[in-house]
C-alpha cells in the first residue's frame, strides 16, 4: 500500500472510530429520561 | 378513540434503531460505487466535508423538528412541519415525509428480499459449480428480467411475499418491541458480518485462492489522495449527494424516530451517535468488503467499467465460490445477511412514519394501519416487480428514492432556520443536549446547509452530459446551450436520450409509456396523501374547535 494511502486510511477511520467510541460512551453513561425513572 | 403515546426503552436502542435507519444497502453497494465512479482518493475529502458540514446539520435539525412534533402529539412530516410554523401550506410539503417512506418502502423492500433469497440460495449451496457467466444470469432468471419489459419470477415473488411479511409483523409489535428490538438484534449482526467480511477482503493476497492482485490494490486506489480532483464540481455533487442519502435524511422518517422522544431528552447526541454509527459502518466497512474483493479477483480496470448496485448479486457469490465450499457459504450468508439487516432496519423506519401518520391524523388503529400500510406497499410494489425491465423500478428510485429527498431537505431546512427562525431552533437543538453543540453550527445550519442543498438540487435538475460542468459552462457561453445530461431531472421529463418516445409501436406498449406511466402512478400517489391530510387535519381543526366551545 502506499504511503499517501495509508496516512489518508489511517487519519480517515482513526477520527471515524474515535468519534464512535466517544459518543457511544456517553450515550451509555447517560440513559434516556424513561430509563432513569 | 385514544391512542396510547409510545416511547423508546432505552437509549441505546433509539440510537440503534436511528443508525439502522441511515445504515442501508447503500452503505455497501452506492457508497463503493460513488468511490470508483468520482475517482477513488479524490472522493473522500469532499465527502466528510459534506458530512460536517450537511450531513451532521440536517441530523440535528430534522430530530429537532421530531422532537417538537411529538410534544404536540405529532410523529409524521405534515403534523411535525405543520406546528413550526403558523403557514397553513407547510403540511402539504410534509407530504414528502409520507410519499417517500410509503413508495421507497415498495421497491426497497424487494431489493431487500432479493437479499432473503440470496441468503437462502448460498446456504442451499445454489452458486456450488457455476461459471461467472451462469451466475450473472442466475441474477436475471431470479428476477425474471428476460421476458421483455414485462418480468415475473416465482421465487422473487415468493421472497418478496416473506420479506413484507416479516416487516408487518415487526411493525405490529410496536415501537419498543418491534422495531428498536429488531435493531438491537440486527446491527450487532450486521456489524459483526461486516467485519467478518472486511478482515477475509482484506487479507487477500496475490495467488491466493485464485486472486490476481493483492487486496491493497483496491484500498490504495481509494484511499490515495487527488487533491487536484477537488476543483471538479461533479465530485463535489457527488460526495454531497451520498452524504445525503446515506444518512436517511430528507425521508421523513427521523422526523418519526426523533417524535417519541421526551421534552427533557437529548437529541445532539444521539443524532450525533446515529451518523456516526452510519460513517462507520460505511467508510470503513463498506469500503473494505466489494472494492478489495472485485479488485483482487477481476483488477481494477474492470472495477471501473463494471461497479453498480447488481454487482453485490451478478458477481460476489462467484468469486466467494472461490473460497473453498465452507467458507464460500459463510462468506454468502454474511454478504447476502449483513445486506438484509441493512436493508431491513430501514425499511421498518419507511414502515413507522405511515402507521404513525394513519394512528395520529386519521385515527386508525395499529393493526389496521398495518394493513394498509402492506396492502398499499404490495399495489406499488407491483409495477416495480412486474415492469422491472420496463424501466418502472428505476422511476421509483429516481422520482421518490433520490429527488423527492432533496426538495423535502431542502424545504425543511429552509423552514427551520428561516420561518420558524434560528433562535428557536437552536433552543430546539441544544435543550437537553448531552453535548456541547458548537455555536458555529447554528450558522452552518442558517447558511451553508441550505445552500450545499441548493447546490445539490440545482446539480440534479441542471445535470449536464458526462458531468462536465466546465464543458456545459463553456458551451453555454458559446452559445450553444446547455447540454441536459439524459438522467438530470429536467432531462428525464423531456425524455431526452430517448429517440421514439411514442407509447405505443405496432400495438405494442413502449418503456416510454411505462415510464410515464409509472410517474402518473407516483403524482397519483402524492396527491391521494395530500388529500388525506387536508381532511386529516380539517377534522382536527374542527375537533379543537369543538373542545374550545365545550
Amino acid at each position: 500500500m502506499t504511503r499517501s494511502a495509508l496516512i489518508t486510511l489511517l487519519i480517515t477511520w482513526g477520527i471515524v472510530v474515535f468519534m464512535v467510541v466517544r459518543l457511544f460512551v456517553r450515550v451509555l453513561r447517560k440513559p434516556l429520561e424513561k430509563e432513569k425513572e | 378513540m385514544s391512542i396510547q403515546v409510545e416511547r423508546w426503552g432505552t437509549r441505546v436502542g433509539l440510537v440503534l434503531a436511528v443508525a439502522g435507519n441511515a445504515v442501508g444497502l447503500g452503505n455497501f453497494l452506492r457508497f463503493p460505487a460513488q468511490a470508483v465512479q468520482n475517482g477513488g482518493g479524490a472522493f473522500i475529502i469532499p465527502y466528510l466535508v459534506s458530512f460536517i458540514l450537511m450531513g451532521i446539520p440536517m441530523l440535528w435539525v430534522e430530530w429537532a423538528i421530531g422532537r417538537r412534533a411529538g410534544r404536540y402529539g405529532h410523529h409524521s412530516s405534515p403534523g411535525a412541519l405543520d406546528v413550526l410554523s403558523s403557514g397553513r401550506m407547510w403540511k402539504y410539503i410534509g407530504v414528502f415525509g409520507i410519499f417517500t417512506n410509503l413508495t421507497v418502502a415498495a421497491y426497497y423492500s424487494y431489493i431487500e428480499s432479493w437479499t432473503l433469497a440470496y441468503v437462502w440460495y448460498s446456504m442451499t449451496g445454489t452458486f456450488s459449480g457455476m461459471s461467472a457467466t451462469q451466475v450473472s444470469d442466475f441474477f436475471s432468471w431470479y428476477l425474471g428480467s428476460d421476458q421483455g419489459l414485462l418480468s415475473f419470477s416465482a421465487p422473487a415473488v415468493l421472497f418478496f411475499a416473506v420479506t413484507l411479511g416479516i416487516n408487518l409483523w415487526i411493525l405490529s409489535r410496536g415501537l419498543r418491541r418491534g422495531v428498536e428490538l429488531a435493531s438491537k438484534i440486527g446491527m450487532p449482526i450486521l456489524i459483526v458480518f461486516g467485519i467478518f467480511l472486511a478482515v477475509r477482503a482484506l487479507t487477500l493476497e496475490a495467488g491466493e485462492h485464485g486472486a490476481m492482485f493483492d487486496a491493497v490494490v483496491g484500498l490504495n486506489f481509494l484511499w490515495t489522495p487527488q487533491f487536484d480532483s477537488l476543483a471538479n464540481p461533479k465530485i463535489w455533487l457527488a460526495a454531497a449527494g451520498q452524504i445525503f442519502f446515506t444518512l436517511a435524511v430528507g425521508l421523513g422518517s427521523i422526523h418519526c424516530y426523533a417524535s417519541y422522544v421526551r421534552e427533557r431528552d437529548d437529541i445532539a447526541l444521539n443524532a450525533s451517535a446515529a451518523g456516526w454509527t452510519n460513517e462507520f459502518v460505511e467508510i470503513i466497512l463498506g469500503s473494505s468488503i466489494i472494492i478489495p474483493i472485485a479488485v483482487a479477483y477481476l483488477g481494477l480496470d474492470w472495477l471501473q467499467d463494471n461497479v453498480g448496485f447488481e454487482m453485490g448479486f451478478r458477481t460476489m457469490p462467484t468469486l466467494f465460490e472461490q473460497w473453498g465450499a465452507v467458507f464460500s457459504t459463510l462468506a454468502g450468508v454474511a454478504w447476502f445477511g449483513l445486506l438484509f439487516f441493512a436493508g431491513i432496519t430501514s425499511s421498518l423506519a419507511m414502515g413507522q412514519p405511515v402507521l404513525a401518520f394513519l394512528q395520529d391524523e386519521l385515527r386508525v388503529s395499529r393493526n389496521h394501519s398495518v394493513i394498509v400500510f402492506g396492502v398499499a406497499v404490495v399495489m406499488l410494489a407491483l409495477p416495480c416487480v412486474l415492469l422491472y425491465n420496463g424501466g418502472a423500478f428505476a422511476e421509483f428510485d429516481y422520482w421518490a428514492g433520490t429527488f423527492s429527498l432533496v426538495v423535502f431537505a431542502l424545504a425543511e431546512v429552509i423552514l427551520f432556520a428561516w420561518v420558524f427562525g434560528m433562535d428557536k431552533g437552536w433552543e430546539e437543538i441544544t435543550r437537553g443536549a448531552d453535548m456541547r453543540v458548537p455555536k458555529l453550527f447554528r450558522y452552518v445550519i442558517q447558511y451553508v446547509t441550505p445552500m450545499i442543498l441548493l447546490f445539490v438540487f440545482l446539480g440534479a435538475l441542471f445535470s449536464p452530459m458526462d458531468g462536465d460542468w466546465s464543458a456545459a459552462v463553456a458551451s453555454l457561453f458559446a452559445g450553444e446551450g446547455w447540454p441536459l445530461a439524459a438522467d438530470s431531472v429536467i432531462g428525464s421529463v423531456l425524455h431526452i436520450g430517448i429517440e421514439d418516445t411514442r407509447w405505443f409501436i405496432d400495438g405494442e406498449v413502449t418503456r416510454t409509456f411505462i415510464i410515464d406511466m409509472t410517474r402518473l402512478l407516483l403524482l397519483g400517489t402524492f396527491f391521494s396523501i395530500a388529500v388525506a391530510v387536508y381532511f386529516a387535519f380539517g377534522r382536527r381543526d374542527r375537533r379543537i374547535i369543538q373542545e374550545k366551545e365545550s
